[in-house]
C-alpha cells in the first residue's frame, strides 16, 4: 500500500510552478516537460491565427525559445501557460502585420470603416445541440468541423474571437493587440459568435427540435 | 425591444457584463422566448467547444526540430552564464 502511494506521488503530473522553479534553476528536463505539455496548444493557437503550417511552426518555435530566454524575468503573476499563449499571440499578429506590409500596431488600414451593430445577421437555425460540448470535444470529427467554421470567418472576426473567447484577453487588451477600438472589438466578437453559432448549430443541433426564429419588433 | 437591440445585448449578457436594469429586462424577455434562450445557450456552448477542444498534433519532424533548437539555445544561455 505504502509503495502504491509513493509510486502514485512520483507519477503524479508535476505542477507548472514546480517545473518552472526547476527550469529557472537550470534543469533543462523540467523545461522540456513544460514544452511537451503546451507545445500542441501553442501550435494550434498559432495555426488558427495564421492558417498556414510553416508560419505556425515558426511562431511556435519562437515562442518556446523566447520563453526559454526570458525565464529568469518571468514574474509568474499570470500562469506559465497564459504567458506562453500571450507570447505566441503577439508573435502571430506580428506575422500578419508583416504579410500585409504594415508597420503600425493596427492590423488594418486606418481607412477601414468602423463596424456597427446595424445589419447584424439574425440567427436562423435555432435548436438545442444533441450533445454537450464536453462530449463533442472528444469526438474526432468535431475538430475538423470547428476549424472549418473558424476558417470561414472573416479574419477581422476570427482574430477577435480567438483573442477574446479562446485566449481570454480583455476587451482592452484585445483592442490594443489588434490596434482597433473597444467598440470594434465588441461588434466583431458578436458577429464572430453569431456566425460560429449558426454554423455549428447546423452541424450539432437536433433537427427534430428546431425552433422558428422569434420576431422581436415589439416586446 | 427590437431584434437588433436584443442581439447587440446578447454579448454582454453571455459575458455577465450588463447593467442590472438592462439585464432584468433581457431576462424577462428570455423567460418568455424559447428561441432566444436557445440562441444564448448555443453561444455559450460554441465558446466552450473552442476553449475545451483538443489541440492538434505537431508535425513529427517539427517536434524534433523544436526540441533540438531548444537544446541548442539552452546550451548557449548556459555558456553565457545565465
Amino acid at each position: 500500500m505504502q509503495a502504491t502511494i509513493i509510486n502514485n506521488a512520483l507519477n503524479a503530473p508535476q505542477r507548472d510552478e514546480d517545473l518552472l522553479r526547476r527550469a529557472k534553476a537550470g534543469d533543462l528536463g523540467a523545461f522540456e516537460t513544460l514544452t511537451t505539455r503546451y507545445e500542441r496548444q501553442v501550435y494550434s493557437l498559432a495555426l488558427r491565427i495564421l492558417r498556414q503550417e510553416q508560419d505556425a511552426e515558426d511562431v511556435t518555435q519562437q515562442t518556446f525559445l523566447s520563453a526559454l530566454e526570458n525565464l529568469a524575468g518571468f514574474r509568474e503573476e499570470a500562469g506559465f501557460s497564459t504567458w506562453l499563449f500571450r507570447i505566441a499571440t503577439y508573435a502571430a499578429l506580428k506575422v500578419i502585420r508583416k504579410r500585409k506590409g504594415l508597420d503600425t500596431v493596427s492590423l488594418e488600414a486606418a481607412t477601414e470603416p468602423q463596424d456597427s451593430y446595424d445589419t447584424i445577421p439574425h440567427p436562423e437555425f435555432i435548436a438545442d445541440w444533441r450533445q454537450s460540448p464536453e462530449l463533442l470535444a472528444q469526438q474526432h470529427e468535431t475538430r475538423q468541423l470547428i476549424d472549418e467554421a473558424l476558417a470561414q470567418l472573416n479574419e477581422k472576426y476570427r482574430l477577435v474571437f480567438l483573442l477574446r473567447d479562446v485566449e481570454g484577453m480583455s476587451v482592452k487588451e484585445t483592442a490594443e493587440a489588434l490596434g482597433i477600438s473597444d467598440t470594434n472589438v465588441k461588434v466583431r466578437l458578436l458577429r464572430a459568435r453569431l456566425q460560429l453559432r449558426e454554423q455549428l448549430t447546423r452541424a450539432f443541433g437536433d433537427e427534430r427540435r428546431r425552433l422558428a426564429p422569434h420576431r422581436h419588433d415589439e416586446v | 425591444m427590437k431584434c437588433d437591440e436584443l442581439l447587440a445585448l446578447l454579448n454582454g449578457y453571455v459575458d455577465g457584463d450588463m447593467a442590472p436594469g438592462l439585464c432584468e429586462e433581457l431576462e424577462k424577455h428570455l423567460a418568455g422566448c424559447n428561441p432566444c434562450q436557445v440562441v444564448v445557450d448555443n453561444i455559450r456552448k460554441t465558446i466552450t467547444l473552442y476553449k475545451e477542444g483538443k489541440p492538434c498534433e505537431l508535425p513529427l519532424d517539427f517536434r524534433e526540430r523544436l526540441h533540438v533548437a531548444l537544446h541548442e539555445r539552452w546550451k548557449q544561455t548556459q555558456m553565457n552564464g545565465r
